[in-house]
């Protein structure tokens, strides 16, 4: 009997019509169901035929950081698909190819090797339909090997295909039953798990979906975008959801339409959102000067992407950090907090809303193409404690109010609104006096600035100290923000067991960032950011630039890279030895 | 309640109560007489104070919504319609009026007539057109008439200017109207009926800028023995002298009348019934509520994330 593992890596390499994705997220969700910890990763074939698709899942009984460096099972089900692949095997690890695909297995580091004939078997099972049907034998095969209920898996079939016909979901059993009942002739592979002792109620999505129900939770009924890579499913989400909770969201001829629309839907007394990703988040820059300019509340979702430009839309880069601070022009502060993982997608919102509401701010969720697809299980949220009621406050106004306070924080009155006074504000992008009225005089322009820096000084004062990991003093402190938290946490987990004197910062408010961080930066002999942008023309990434101008410390350095994909564990300990 | 809200909350909206900074406009300007229009068409609708919403882009016509005592917003230059659509979309229970220049609707904002016009909000948008840029003080418009001398055209205008007519027929507003700010009794009607129709509402109306483009629309004052030329519309009454009239829901015809030299057409050009983005949107929420017609959002967001677990 062997030993059950903790966890397991499984990495499926294929063709893009080989369903490599539905297999991947089927067998995610199915971890999940189980109450195991899964984290997935995947690249989109690119268009262009030949492309390999990518589906990695890490699957365990303890909370998993990041979706694992290399696997223990690699599955290649063509033969260029194995040969781009085979350095993704840990050593001595295990390899299931289709045999009818893969002929040649040279250089590829494995201790034990299971080829099936997948596509003539799959091909006798389905009548010729046998190219279809590999992904669900796989499914089968691995949720016996892992250890998941055949009932589970055979309820998710029917959830997800019993629509589309008797004919579809019987090939589908067909097939998945066949993968359970196959029988290994000589060895199988060793991915069997321990059983989790207190399976939890968890979720199981994508960072995108995360964001859009996080956003409904926290009583956004209301929004605009316009379609781009890696952030449109937040829209179409939203779209389709909304109208459930009476809320609209409208899809708009541009960004700059829709960053607007959400503006007017804010003004409205609806605090909306916008969702994009680099290209959009350009266009929109203007409109959001605007919105700090005339303090108006919004949520701005930038799921991030590979830039400049186009750059590469399906892959993952934190490029987008200084346009997020500074890419409107003029001196305007608002609030940027970025989410670590899947779970914190969901939740994020909540913080984002409360602040956007509190202080009257547009309010930044950061997150990143790594995080827009990849799947985790997380714990099923209490909509008791998460969900915000949407409020349209048209409460009459007392007879002083006044659109900008200069010592008081602005609490706008949304039309249909009755001000006492009877006299009705114009809000603007101009500089304004205290009522709202366009003044360009000196003394007003500096008193307004500071009405509108103080406040962001105001959140700075209430924020909570970012999250720490290890001593506080060291040799190393790794400071990571966005989907850098897993790598960073992990690489330090594992330099702390071989003794070293190592931490970890991870920082969700990135602006106004906590002034205090300085102090804990001399404590260490180095700090280092880790993120996925370039190291730029002074050798430091653009949180370690925000870093060192913010607390003066010259420890600071940085560990970038650009290669689209997010930081293997490995990568990071390598720039530390 | 104190008795000067009462006061102030129940008065009737007169000019005097609608009207709060003194417009900073040139002397002659224009846009002096759309205000007016404006001020006289609130006193006549009497709508509550505080659901009158004027909204503007950014040139001098837009300096409007701080001369109207009423909520309002001052967005950015050719984004008014935007800003004006998440307004109408979100509260349709209010009167949404937009006002703003030529340059901000026909050019840097010209690609929001027709996706505003998809989308059929009810709004009406009034578009103060002096064929130049009077904010930035005189340059080239996309209105301007050819060999129109400007500071960007020194030598005189080049490109073929656009007509705001057909633009305006040809976006698909469910509304088009055209009318001249020397004529403050039409633009008032015009503005009357635009506010009535339900949907996306679109005037042109010509206004001098006295500063810069001084006697533009000479010849539109028939007092001064110019033309002021309105379309007449069909009553449908059978008579044969109806046969000739406009059919304002004949785009092919609109389009003609848009072709006429100047000074052209005065009136409505298109009007046609279609639903507004409320109506679509309420039968959709409507159709998609009624499969749980009992539950909250609590129970749609469980129900949503129970389908993830
Ligand atoms: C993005 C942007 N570009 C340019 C300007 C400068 N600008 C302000 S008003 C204006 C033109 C206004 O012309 P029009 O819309 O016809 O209004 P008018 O002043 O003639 O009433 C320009 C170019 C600006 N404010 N914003
Ligand atoms: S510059 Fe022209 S458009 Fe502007 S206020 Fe003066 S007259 Fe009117
Ligand atoms: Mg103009």
């Amino acid at each position: 009997m062997v030993q059950k593992r903790e966890e397991t890596v499984i990495r499926i390499v294929g063709h893009a019509q080989d369903g490599v994705q539905s297999l991947g997220s089927l067998l995610a969700k199915l971890a999940g169901r189980s109450g195991y910890q899964v984290m997935t990763y995947m690249t989109i074939p690119a268009t262009i035929a030949g492309g390999s698709s990518v589906y990695q899942l890490r699957i365990g009984v303890n909370p998993i950081l990041t979706s694992g460096d290399v696997s223990d099972l690699l599955i290649a089900l063509h033969q260029d698909s194995l040969d781009a692949h085979k350095n993704a095997l840990k050593k001595g690890g295990m390899l299931l190819t289709d045999s009818d695909q893969v002929k040649e297995c040279e250089g590829v580091d494995f201790e034990k090797h299971f080829a099936i004939p997948m596509s003539i078997k799959m091909n006798e099972l389905l009548e010729g339909r046998g190219a279809r049907g590999k992904n669900m034998f796989l499914l089968g095969m691995l949720c016996n090997l892992l250890g998941i209920d055949e009932a589970k898996v055979e309820q998710l079939a029917v959830e997800k295909f019993g629509s589309k016909g008797e004919a579809v979901i019987g090939n589908v059993r067909k097939a998945i039953q066949a993968g359970f009942k196959y029988e290994w002739d000589n060895g199988y592979p060793e991915i069997a798990l321990q059983a989790v002792e207190n399976p939890p109620n968890q979720v199981t999505m994508d960072g995108n979906s995360a964001v859009a129900y996080g956003l409904i939770a926290s009583g956004i009924r209301y929004g605009a975008a316009y379609p781009i890579t890696p952030a449109t499913s937040i829209m179409e989400m939203l779209r389709e959801e909304l109208p459930k909770y009476k809320g609209i969201f409208v899809q708009t001829e541009d960004e700059i339409a829709a960053v607007c629309a959400a503006i007017g839907m804010s003004y409205s007394g609806h605090l909306a959102v916008t969702s994009t990703s680099g290209p959009g988040m350009s266009l929109k820059m203007e409109a959001l000067g605007w919105a700090v300019m005339a303090e108006m509340p919004l949520i701005v979702v930038n799921v991030q992407r590979g830039g400049p430009s186009t750059g590469i839309p399906t892959q993952v880069e934190q490029s987008d950090l200084m346009q997020t601070l500074y890419g409107s022009h003029g001196d305007a502060p608002k609030v940027v907090l970025a989410a670590r993982n899947v779970e914190e997608c969901f939740h994020i919102c909540r913080e984002a809303v409360k602040l956007a509401r509190e202080f009257s701010t547009p309010v930044y969720i950061l997150s990143d193409q790594g995080l827009s697809t990849r799947i985790e299980g997380f714990q099923m949220p209490d909509l008791d404690e998460v969900m915000i009621e949407p409020v349209l406050d048209l409460s009459d106004r007392p007879e002083d109010f006044l659109p900008y306070p200069p010592e008081g924080i602005t609490q706008h009155a949304p039309p249909g609104t009755k001000i006492l006074s009877g006299k009705y504000p114009t809000v603007t992008g101009l500089e304004h006096d205290e009522k709202g009225n366009p003044n360009p005089s000196p003394d007003n322009h500096m008193k307004m600035s500071a009405k509108r820096r103080e406040k962001i000084k105001l959140i700075e004062k209430q924020s909570v100290e970012p999250e720490f990991y290890g001593d506080k003093e060291g040799d190393v402190l790794l400071v990571s923000w966005g989907s850098s938290f897993g790598s960073a946490r992990e690489t330090t987990m594992r330099l702390q067991e071989q003794g070293k004197k190592v931490s970890h910062m991870h920082v969700k408010m990135i602006f106004p960032l906590k002034k205090s961080i300085g102090s804990v930066f001399e404590k260490f002999k180095d700090v280092y950011t880790v993120e996925l942008n370039d190291e730029g023309v002074y050798g430091v990434g653009q949180f370690g630039m925000l870093l060192r101008s913010t607390t003066c410390c010259s420890n600071i350095q940085s560990i970038c890279k650009t290669d689209g994909l997010t930081f293997k564990v490995s990568e990071i300990m390598d720039r530390l030895s | 309640m104190n008795l000067q809200k009462d006061v102030k909350l129940t008065q009737k909206l007169s000019k005097k109560v609608l009207t709060a900074k003194q417009p900073t406009w040139c002397r002659g300007c224009g846009d002096h007489s759309i205000l007016a229009a404006y001020f006289r068409l609130l006193e006549k609708l009497q709508l509550p104070h505080e659901n009158i919403v004027t909204i503007s882009g950014i040139g001098c016509s837009s300096r409007f919504p701080y001369f109207v005592n009423s909520h309002g917003i001052h967005s950015l230059h050719g984004r008014a319609l935007p800003f004006a659509s998440g307004v109408a979309i979100a509260r349709p229970d209010l009167s949404t009026f937009v006002f703003s220049g030529d340059g901000d609707c026909f050019s840097i904002g010209g690609n929001h007539l027709d996706h505003t016009a998809r989308k059929n909000p009810d709004m009406t948008y009034l578009v103060m057109d002096n064929t130049v840029y009077g904010m930035t003080k005189k340059q080239t418009s996309p209105t301007s008439p050819k060999g129109f001398v400007s500071k960007t055209d020194p030598f005189g205008a080049v490109d073929e200017p656009i007509n705001p007519m057909k633009r305006l027929i040809a976006c698909g507003a469910t509304f088009v109207a055209r009318t001249s700010a020397s004529n403050i009794s039409h633009v008032m009607e015009m503005l009357e009926r635009a506010h009535a129709h339900p949907g996306f509402a679109v005037i042109e109306c010509l206004s001098e800028c006295t500063q810069f483009n001084l006697g533009s629309f000479e010849g539109l004052n028939p007092r001064k023995g110019g033309a002021f030329p309105v379309i007449e519309e069909k009553l449908n009454d059978g008579s044969p002298e109806d046969e000739k009239r406009h059919d304002p829901t004949d785009e092919v015809a609109a389009y003609k009348l848009a072709e006429a030299d100047y000074p052209g057409w005065f009136g409505v050009f298109i009007e046609k019934k279609l639903p507004t983005k409320d109506d679509l949107e309420q039968s959709l929420i409507e159709n998609v509520r009624s499969k749980n017609p009992e539950w909250g959002d609590r129970e749609h967001l469980q129900a949503s994330l129970n389908s993830f677990a």
